[in-house]
């Protein structure tokens, strides 16, 4: 907790208050931006955890994050059988959470959107959680972002890449595309998608693991779609699906053609911000 | 006097023979571990009504949802015939039903008619599909002998059934049109009449068809009845119950395990002490360490296999197929259960649903995307089988892959799933 203030001070652009500092002056945040393992240490994920962060300093929405007070889930422990490492973290982070009595929580994953919201409550972490995509949404209809379009995905053919936790898993399907809608772009749907999607491949903790023998990567597959469909953007709303479909695109060379891309993302160029 | 003598102990044999397969059945699910799914009855009734009911969950794929609607509303409507037949043989009466219910007779015959017709004709396209088209849904590795066996046995018992049906139709048809002055009126045999002109004209042949059909359609649905506990086709009971008691919350939910909680919280703080002590295992080896409802889906699945056609992994080549955990796990009971009645509830034969049936690389291609939840059209969940596999390998073995060690370590260690420190959590804020 020792550098939080001096990393909140070494940029002009964007301040990014953490939990410990707010409670210090006595305050309280609208919402509590969970960044996730993946949006605190991948490099690629960073980007779309300062995308959040700007959307939200953008819009003007009190908020903060746990910094270094955060931790993992449990999300991969809990998927790959470890449910006592698990509920140890997911013991620890309610009882930091409960101390600043936070209420509600954006999160930047959907895996830390579903076990948050799903298998906290039971083991006493009640909180009203969305994740980004959503509170995106809710920005568009509140008319606070507006599609601005200065990066010009005009004319682009984008496609959405459903994460399995976000859309199959918790039937969050609209909330995402509503920000691909909101451009001037040609949004195309995979014949895999919404409800049918098709995993990237990173799930179950396999993102931490070698796949196990067969006859291609369900990356591979997944791109293979994507390049069927003539998409030149594959959106997606994960930090675990950018990481296979970047690898996946890597796979067949295709880096200058088809572009992977967070909804943060999108929404922030097509803010201008 | 006789047949009905005979009728009687035929229907009794049926239901004692089948009652005590259910009654083990029932037995069997029971070996599972509790879980309580009793909650909302409600919202459940409802998901009953749409999913297995309504089969909302079929229209995915429209060819064999409609072909399997004909087959799934002719069995649920012929058994308004079954019944008359029932009391017919009981009573030694005919068509019981046609004098009280008079015109509507004519029309429940004539739909029933055009039922049977429809499941005919379904069921010779179905096998055309298994074993002429052969799509590739009904072939895999777990599609063995006995399974693709099974399918073509339980079509070819549908065709007999119906067949019989419609020929003691006929029969009856001819002989009224002939020799009757019934006030059955003929309509009520749209489908039968057309096969009249292959049958004799005389009474008695007539009359010895149709009660030979009578009685092979009545005998074979008693067979059929029996065969069904030992078949995928129980899965036209199973599917009722096991939909009831669909997991009614958000797919991507998984339970956590209150016997971890209490150990966790003790832990934490060595004060707690938990309500009740934990027994057993952490996780699943075998199918008695299962959930109950695990082991309800096992007998529910009729191996259609739409969840491993939409598995990620086994798309992508990959051993693990969710029908397979689905049958092997039925299998593995169905085994256990036979121990029990050969040997006592005590025996174990050292085998193990792990390692014996399903190997630690099945287990471990599965990203737990959903995907086979919500492709069964009856809503069973191979996912809770392959994670409490897993929970057993992990927790009680400490048996996985090196690279899920090192995750697991690192989150037990640094708080993240890759090797960084703590401490350098929030230098993403740094370089903005």
């Amino acid at each position: 907790m020792n550098n939080e203030s001096d990393n909140t001070t070494t940029h002009q652009t964007l301040q990014v208050p953490t939990m410990s500092e707010m409670a210090a002056k006595g305050e309280q945040p609208e919402i509590l931006f969970w960044v996730g393992c993946a949006g605190s240490f991948d490099e690629r994920a960073q980007r779309i955890t300062r995308a959040i962060c700007k959307i939200l300093q953008h819009v003007g929405i009190k908020y903060a994050v746990l910094g270094t007070e955060e931790s993992c889930t449990g999300d991969p422990a809990k998927r790959a059988g470890n449910e006592f490492l698990f509920q140890m973290q997911a013991l620890t982070n309610i009882e930091i959470l409960n101390a600043y009595d936070i209420k509600k929580i954006v999160t930047g994953c959907p895996h830390c959107f579903n076990i948050i919201k799903n298998e906290y409550p039971d083991l006493g972490g009640s909180y009203d959680v969305i994740h980004h995509s959503q509170l995106i949404q809710q920005l568009i209809d509140e008319g606070k972002l507006v599609s601005a379009d200065g990066e010009g995905f005009k004319g682009k053919k984008i496609t959405f890449h459903d994460p399995c936790y976000l859309g199959r898993g918790n039937k969050i399907y609209e909330a995402p595309r509503k920000a691909l809608e909101a451009l001037d772009a040609d949004l195309i749907e995979m014949k895999r998608c919404k409800a049918n999607g098709l995993c990237c491949g990173a799930g179950g903790a396999q993102l931490f693991k070698e796949p196990e023998p067969g006859t291609k990567d369900i990356n591979v597959e997944r791109i293979e779609e994507v390049i069927s469909h003539q998409a030149s953007v594959v959106a997606s709303a994960c930090p675990f699906c950018m990481i296979m479909l970047r690898d996946g695109v890597k796979h067949f060379n295709k880096e200058t053609e088809i572009e992977v891309l967070d909804i943060a993302e999108i929404t922030l160029k097509a803010n201008n911000l | 006097m006789i047949q009905q003598i005979l009728f009687l102990l035929f229907l009794i044999v049926a239901v004692i023979l089948f009652t005590k397969n259910v009654r083990k059945i029932t037995r069997n699910i029971r070996i599972g571990r509790p879980e309580d799914r009793s909650d909302n009855p409600s919202k459940r009734w409802l998901v009953m009504t749409k999913v297995a009911f309504g089969q909302t969950k079929m229209a995915a794929r429209p060819i064999p949802a409609v072909l399997h609607f004909f087959v799934y509303a002719g069995f649920i409507i012929i058994n308004i015939e079954v019944l008359e037949i029932v009391i017919d043989g009981l009573l030694g009466t005919h068509r019981i039903f046609s004098q009280p219910l008079g015109g509507f007779y004519i029309f429940l015959i004539a739909s029933f008619e055009w039922l049977a017709a429809s499941v005919l004709i379904a069921c010779i396209v179905f096998l055309i599909r298994r074993n002429i088209l052969k799509v590739k849904r009904f072939f895999g590795t777990e599609m063995t002998e006995w399974p693709r066996s099974d399918a073509n046995y339980i079509l070819y018992f549908e065709i007999i059934l119906m067949s019989a049906f419609l020929l003691m139709n006929a029969a009856d048809y001819k002989m009224l049109r002939l020799f009757s002055d019934s006030s059955l009126s003929l309509s009520a045999f749209p489908v039968s009449q057309l096969l009249g002109s292959v049958l004799p004209s005389d009474q008695a042949s007539l009359h010895i068809i149709e009660r030979s059909f009578w009685w092979l359609h009545i005998v074979g649905i008693f067979i059929f009845l029996n065969y069904l506990p030992y078949s995928k086709h129980f899965h036209i009971i199973m599917a009722f119950p096991n939909t009831y008691y669909s997991n009614l919350r958000p797919k991507a939910w998984l339970n956590n395990m209150p016997s971890v909680t209490n150990e966790v919280k003790a832990m934490i703080d060595p004060s707690y002490t938990p309500e009740t002590a934990h027994t057993g295992s952490f996780g699943a080896r075998d199918v008695k360490d299962l959930s109950w409802k695990s082991l309800m889906d096992a007998y529910t699945c009729t191996e259609c296999g739409r969840c491993t056609s939409e598995c990620p992994a086994n798309i992508t080549g990959k051993l693990l197929s969710p029908r397979k955990i689905m049958m092997d796990t039925r299998d593995r009971l169905t085994e256990v259960g036979l121990n029990i009645d050969k040997h006592g509830n005590d025996y174990t034969d050292g085998k193990s649903l792990l390692d014996d049936y399903i190997s630690r690389e099945e287990i471990w291609a599965c990203t737990t995307c959903q995907a086979c939840i919500k492709a069964c059209p009856v809503n069973i969940d191979p996912l809770a089988i392959i994670l409490d596999l897993r929970r057993y390998a992990i927790m009680e073995e400490s048996k996985a892959s090196p690279s899920i060690n090192n995750m697991l370590s690192n989150i037990e260690n640094n708080a993240a799933p890759w090797k960084y420190s703590p401490a350098d959590r929030f230098n993403w804020a740094k370089n903005i």
